[in-house]
C-alpha cells in the first residue's frame, strides 16, 4: 500500500545495498568458476590454460581431500553434540530462580565475544602447553604425564577450544526460547501428572525444536568456515586440516589457484545446501 | 514460575550455575589475571591464582615492543567504520522494506542473507586478486569495505525488523504534515528507530571487531587489527604469558563490555529473527 | 478555498477493485461523513484524497486543480489518524510545531501558532510533555493541534475516535463539531459508526463494496433512503424489513419500517405476534416481537410500558412511514 512515487523512491533507495551486495556475489563467484577450470599457479607459470573438470576431480581424489572432509565432519558434528546438550542444560539452569542470575548470564555469554585468534592462542599457551601450561600443572599434582594437547589430542583439543566458543551462542539462544515457553503449559502439564522428565521430554524440549533447528544450522554455517583457531593453534598439522583450511592451503600456501577454486566451489555448494534450510525457516517466519 | 520455589532448590540452583559459570569464564579470568604477572610468576608451578606482587609492566612492555595501539586504532577504524558504512547503505533500504513492501520484498531480504552464507574460503582468491590490482591489500580501506559488504546483510535484517515495528502510520502523519521523504527519514524514523539502529551497530562492530579470516589474509604490518596482531604472538618461543595475556585482555576489553549490553539485541541479530 | 472534486476516481489492488468508478462533490466549508462497514472502501478513499495512494483511474481536484499526482505533502491537506500517530519521540509542542518548521517557517510565527493551537484545544499545560504521558484524550487533540496550525484546505480524519471509551466519544465528538463551527474549514470524516456520521454530518456519504450508495443529509437518509442497505444501515436500532404478502400489500418486493414507527396494541392491529426479549434503556423500551409471517421484528415504545415476555401483541405500521423497494432494492418513490 503506497503511491507509486513511493515505490519509485523505494527501489532507489534499496539500490546501493542490492547492487553492492549482488557485485559482492557474483563477481568472486564468476572468478572462482573462472579459475576452477583453469590449470593456474602464480608463481610457477600462471595462467596455463582450460583444463575442463580436471581440477574438481583432482582436488577430489588428491590424498588430502578425504582426511580434510572426515576431519570437517568430526569437528562440526561434535561441537554441535557438545553445544547443543550442554546449551540445552545450561539454559534450563539458568532459567531456575537463583540468586544472582544476571552475572551467571554474562559470565557464561562471554566467550561468545572472545575473538578467535585470542582465544586459540591463549588456550593454546597459557592452557595446553605441554610444560609450562595450566592443564600440564594439574596434570602433575595428580602425578600424570602432561599431555602434549595440541599434537597428541590434536582434534579434541580443537574441539574443546570451538565448543567452549560457541556454547554461548547456543545457550544464549536456547534460553531466549525457553523463556518464551508459556509457564501454564507447564503447570497444566503438571497437574496433569506429568513427572518433571515427562515435563521436559514432552513440552519443553518440542518447544526447543525449531531453536535447536536453528542453532544447529547458523552453527554448521560458521563451523564449516572455522579457520583462525586452526591457522594460530596447529597450522593444519596433526589431522586437523578441514576443509577450508585445505582450499586455504591450496590457493595461498602452495598457490594452486585452479586446484583451489574449485574447492572452493565444493564448499559454495555445500555452504548453499545448508543455507536452503535455513532460509526455508527464516521465510516462515517472515510471513508470521 | 508463580509458586514459590523452595529455598533449597534455589540454593543448588545458585551454587551449581555459579561454579558453571565461573568455570565457563575461567580462562578469561585467568588470562586477565596473569596479565598483571610478571613472566616467572605467570608460569610459576603450582600456579599462583591471586597473591602476587601485581605490575603494569606487561602492558607498557606490550605497547612499547609492537606498538599495541597501532592495531588497536586500526581495529576501531575498520570495526566501527565498516558499521557506519553499513548502516548508512542500510537504512533505506530498510526503509524500502518495511514502508513500502511489494512481493519481492521477502525474496531480496532472503537473498541478503544468503551471501552472509557465502564461505570466505570459496572467494579468498578472487578477493585477494582484486585487492592488489586495486591496491588495497594491507589497508584499512580495503578491509573496511570488505568488513562492510560480510556484514550488511546483518545490518539491513536487523533494521528491517526494527523498523517493522514502527507503526507506517506515523510515517504517513510525516508525509501529511508536509514532511518531504529525507525529512520523513530524518526526523521521524531515524529518532523513533535510535535503539534499534544502536543496537544493530553495537552487534556489528563487535562481529566486525572478531572478524578472524579475511583480516588475517588480507593485512600485513600495516593495516592488521588487533586479530592479526595477536595471531602474531603465535611463536610459543620464550616467556611470554604476560604479554600475550597483556595485549589479549587489550584485545577483548572493549567488547567484552559492548557484548554485554548487547546480549538481547544479540539473539535477534544472529538468529535473523527466526528466535524471540 | 477547500472545494474537492472526485470524477470517476477508482482504485484497485491488483486484481480487486477497492474502488469503482465514482463521482463526488465536497463544497467548501462542508463537514463530510463517509461511513459504511469496515471493508466498503472508505479509509481506501480518503487515502487516495490525502494522497497516501494513487489513483488507478479518474482526477481528484482540489480547489479546481487537479492534485491526482501532487505527492501528499503538497496538497494542503491535513490528516488525524485513527492511531493519531503523534511522533512518541517529541514533546506536544514538537509535534504540533512539526508541520510548521517542514513549511519552513520562522521560530517566533510557530511559537505563536503553536500556542494559539494549544489554547484552543486546552493544551497548553501539556506542551513540554511527550505523547507517551497523556491520556487518550489528549492525544486525539494533540493530533488535531498538528492539523490545524498548519490552516490547511481541509481535514481527513481516519477514525478518529475509534480507539476512545464511549464517554470521551461522545465528547471529542461535540469538540470537533465545535471546532467545525469555528474554523468552517472542509472536513471529511471516515467512520463505521452510523451514528457518529449521523450527530457530526452535514453531508453523508454511505459506501458499500466500493461503491456509493447514497448522498445526503442526515435527515434525507434517515427519512429517503435510496435502497435498502441504506434504509438498513442508518437509524438505530436499524430499520425492519417484511417481504412476502405483507409486502404485496404495498405493491413491493420489500417493505421497511422503523422502530419509531410502529404502533403497539393490546389487539385489533394489523400484526399481531408474540413478545419475546425486551430491551429497556429507561427513556424508551425495545421490544422484539415475533409477527406472524414476518418474523422478528423490532418495536420502539414508552419506557415504562408493562409488557412481559411471552404476552401476545398487535402491531400496526404507520403508513406514511413505510418504505418500500423493488426487487433489485431499490427505494419506490
Amino acid at each position: 500500500m503506497a503511491t507509486q512515487q513511493s515505490r519509485s523512491a523505494a527501489r532507489l533507495m534499496m539500490a546501493p545495498a542490492v547492487v553492492l551486495l549482488l557485485g559482492w556475489m557474483l563477481v568472486p563467484l564468476s572468478m572462482t568458476l573462472y579459475f576452477s577450470f583453469k590449470k593456474y599457479l602464480p608463481l610457477r607459470g600462471g595462467d596455463l590454460g582450460w583444463v575442463g573438470f580436471e581440477n574438481y576431480s583432482r582436488f577430489v581424489s588428491s590424498s588430502a581431500f578425504w582426511p580434510s572432509v572426515q576431519t570437517t565432519l568430526i569437528i562440526v558434528g561434535s561441537v554441535l553434540l557438545i553445544t547443543v546438550i550442554f546449551g540445552v542444560l545450561l539454559a534450563l539452569l539458568l532459567d531456575q530462580p537463583m540468586w544472582g542470575q544476571g552475572i551467571v548470564r554474562i559470565l557464561v555469554i562471554a566467550p561468545f565475544f572472545v575473538m578467535p585468534t585470542v582465544s586459540a592462542l591463549v588456550w593454546k599457551n597459557i592452557f595446553m602447553d605441554p610444560v609450562n601450561g595450566l592443564f600440564a600443572h594439574l596434570w602433575r599434582v595428580f602425578g600424570a604425564e602432561p599431555v602434549q594437547w595440541l599434537s597428541q589430542a590434536s582434534l579434541p583439543s580443537l574441539i574443546m577450544i570451538v565448543s567452549w566458543q560457541w556454547l554461548p551462542f547456543a545457550t544464549l539462544i536456547l534460553l531466549t526460547a525457553i523463556q518464551s515457553l508459556d509457564s501454564e503449559q507447564l503447570e497444566a502439564a503438571e497437574m496433569d501428572g506429568a513427572s518433571p522428565l515427562k515435563r521436559f521430554w514432552y513440552i519443553i524440549l518440542p518447544h526447543l525444536g525449531r531453536a535447536i533447528t536453528i542453532v544447529i544450522l547458523i552453527q554448521t554455517i560458521f563451523l564449516l568456515a572455522v579457520f583462525a583457531e586452526i591457522f594460530v593453534t596447529t597450522g593444519g598439522a596433526f589431522g586437523t586440516k578441514t576443509l577450508t583450511y585445505l582450499i586455504f592451503q591450496r590457493v595461498l600456501e602452495s598457490q594452486n589457484v585452479g586446484l583451489g577454486s574449485a574447492g572452493g566451489v565444493y564448499a559454495i555448494i555445500l555452504a548453499n545446501i545448508i543455507a536452503l534450510f535455513l532460509m526455508r525457516i527464516v521465510g516462515k517466519n517472515l510471513d508470521a | 514460575m508463580a509458586r514459590a520455589v523452595t529455598q533449597q532448590r534455589k540454593i543448588i540452583n545458585t551454587v551449581l550455575a555459579w561454579v558453571i559459570g565461573l568455570l565457563i569464564f575461567f580462562p578469561i579470568l585467568w588470562t586477565f589475571l596473569t596479565s598483571f604477572k610478571t613472566e616467572a610468576t605467570a608460569i610459576a608451578d603450582p600456579p599462583v591464582f591471586l597473591f602476587f606482587d601485581w605490575t603494569l609492566e606487561n602492558y607498557t612492555e606490550v605497547q612499547n615492543r609492537s606498538d599495541y595501539l597501532k592495531h588497536f586504532t586500526n581495529s576501531v577504524i575498520i570495526a566501527v567504520g565498516s558499521t557506519i558504512l553499513g548502516v548508512l547503505i542500510a537504512i533505506p533500504a530498510a526503509w524500502s522494506m518495511a514502508f513500502v513492501p511489494s512481493k519481492r520484498t521477502k525474496d531480496i531480504l532472503l537473498w541478503m542473507l544468503s551471501t552472509k552464507m557465502l564461505p570466505a574460503v570459496g572467494v579468498l582468491y578472487p578477493i585477494y586478486l582484486i585487492f592488489i590490482e586495486l591496491r588495497l591489500l594491507d589497508s584499512k580501506i580495503g578491509l573496511t569495505i570488505i568488513l562492510m559488504l560480510i556484514n550488511l546483510p546483518i545490518i539491513v535484517w536487523m533494521l528491517y525488523t526494527y523498523f517493522k515495528e514502527i507503526p507506517n502510520e506515523i510515517l504517513e502523519a510525516a508525509r501529511m504534515d508536509g514532511a518531504t521523504l529525507k525529512s520523513e527519514i530524518f526526523y521521524v524514523l531515524t529518532p523513533m528507530a535510535v535503539p534499534g539502529i544502536a543496537s544493530t551497530v553495537l552487534l556489528n562492530v563487535i562481529l566486525a571487531w572478531n572478524e578472524a579470516f579475511w583480516t588475517l589474509n588480507l593485512t600485513a604490518a600495516k593495516a592488521a587489527p588487533l586479530t592479526a596482531f595477536i595471531a602474531s604472538y603465535s611463536s610459543p618461543e620464550g616467556l611470554f604469558y604476560a604479554k600475550l595475556s597483556a595485549a589479549s585482555t587489550m584485545a577483548i576489553a572493549p567488547i567484552l563490555i559492548m557484548g554485554w549490553f548487547s546480549q538481547k539485541q544479540l539473539v535477534r541479530g544472529l538468529t535473523f529473527g527466526a528466535v524471540k | 478555498m477547500g472545494g474537492i472534486t472526485l470524477s470517476q476516481v477508482s482504485k484497485r489492488f491488483g486484481t480487486t477493485e477497492v474502488i469503482r468508478p465514482l463521482d463526488l462533490e465536497i463544497n467548501d466549508g462542508e463537514f463530510v461523513v463517509f461511513v459504511g462497514p469496515s471493508g466498503c472502501g472508505k479509509s481506501t478513499l480518503l487515502r487516495l484524497i490525502a494522497g497516501l495512494e494513487d489513483v488507478s483511474g479518474g482526477a481528484i481536484l482540489i480547489d479546481g486543480n487537479d492534485v491526482s499526482n501532487t505527492p501528499p505533502a503538497k496538497r494542503g491537506l491535513a490528516m488525524v489518524f485513527q492511531s493519531y500517530a503523534l511522533y512518541p519521540h517529541m514533546s506536544v509542542r514538537k509535534n504540533i510545531a512539526f508541520p510548521l518548521k517542514m513549511a519552513g517557517m520562522n521560530k517566533a510565527e510557530i511559537a505563536k501558532r503553536v500556542d494559539h493551537a494549544a489554547h484552543i484545544l486546552s493544551l497548553t499545560d501539556y506542551l513540554d510533555r511527550r505523547p507517551g504521558q497523556l491520556s487518550g484524550g489528549q492525544r486525539q487533540r494533540v493530533a488535531i493541534g498538528r492539523s490545524i496550525v498548519r490552516e490547511p484546505q481541509a481535514f481527513l480524519f481516519d477514525e478518529p475516535l475509534s480507539n476512545l471509551d464511549a464517554a470521551l466519544r461522545g465528547n471529542m465528538r461535540l469538540e470537533i463539531s465545535e471546532l467545525h463551527q469555528n474554523l468552517k474549514t472542509t472536513m471529511i470524516y471516515v467512520t463505521h459508526d452510523q451514528v457518529e456520521a449521523m450527530t457530526m454530518a452535514y453531508k453523508i456519504v454511505v459506501l458499500q463494496n466500493g461503491v456509493i450508495e447514497q448522498v445526503g443529509t442526515p435527515l434525507e437518509l434517515y427519512r429517503n433512503p435510496a435502497n435498502l442497505f441504506v434504509a438498513g444501515f442508518i437509524g438505530s436500532p436499524s430499520m425492519n424489513f417484511a417481504t412476502g404478502l405483507a409486502a404485496e400489500k404495498y405493491d413491493a418486493t420489500t417493505i421497511g419500517f422503523r422502530p419509531e414507527h410502529l404502533k403497539l396494541f393490546a389487539e385489533g392491529g394489523d400484526w399481531h405476534g408474540t413478545v419475546g426479549v425486551s430491551e429497556r434503556l429507561g427513556s424508551d423500551t425495545f421490544l422484539h416481537v415475533n409477527i406472524d409471517g414476518i418474523g422478528q421484528v423490532t418495536v420502539r415504545s414508552d419506557g415504562d410500558i408493562d409488557i412481559r415476555y411471552g404476552d401476545t401483541v398487535s402491531v400496526t405500521p404507520d403508513p406514511a412511514r413505510i418504505h418500500r423497494f423493488d426487487a433489485s432494492g431499490v427505494a419506490l418513490q
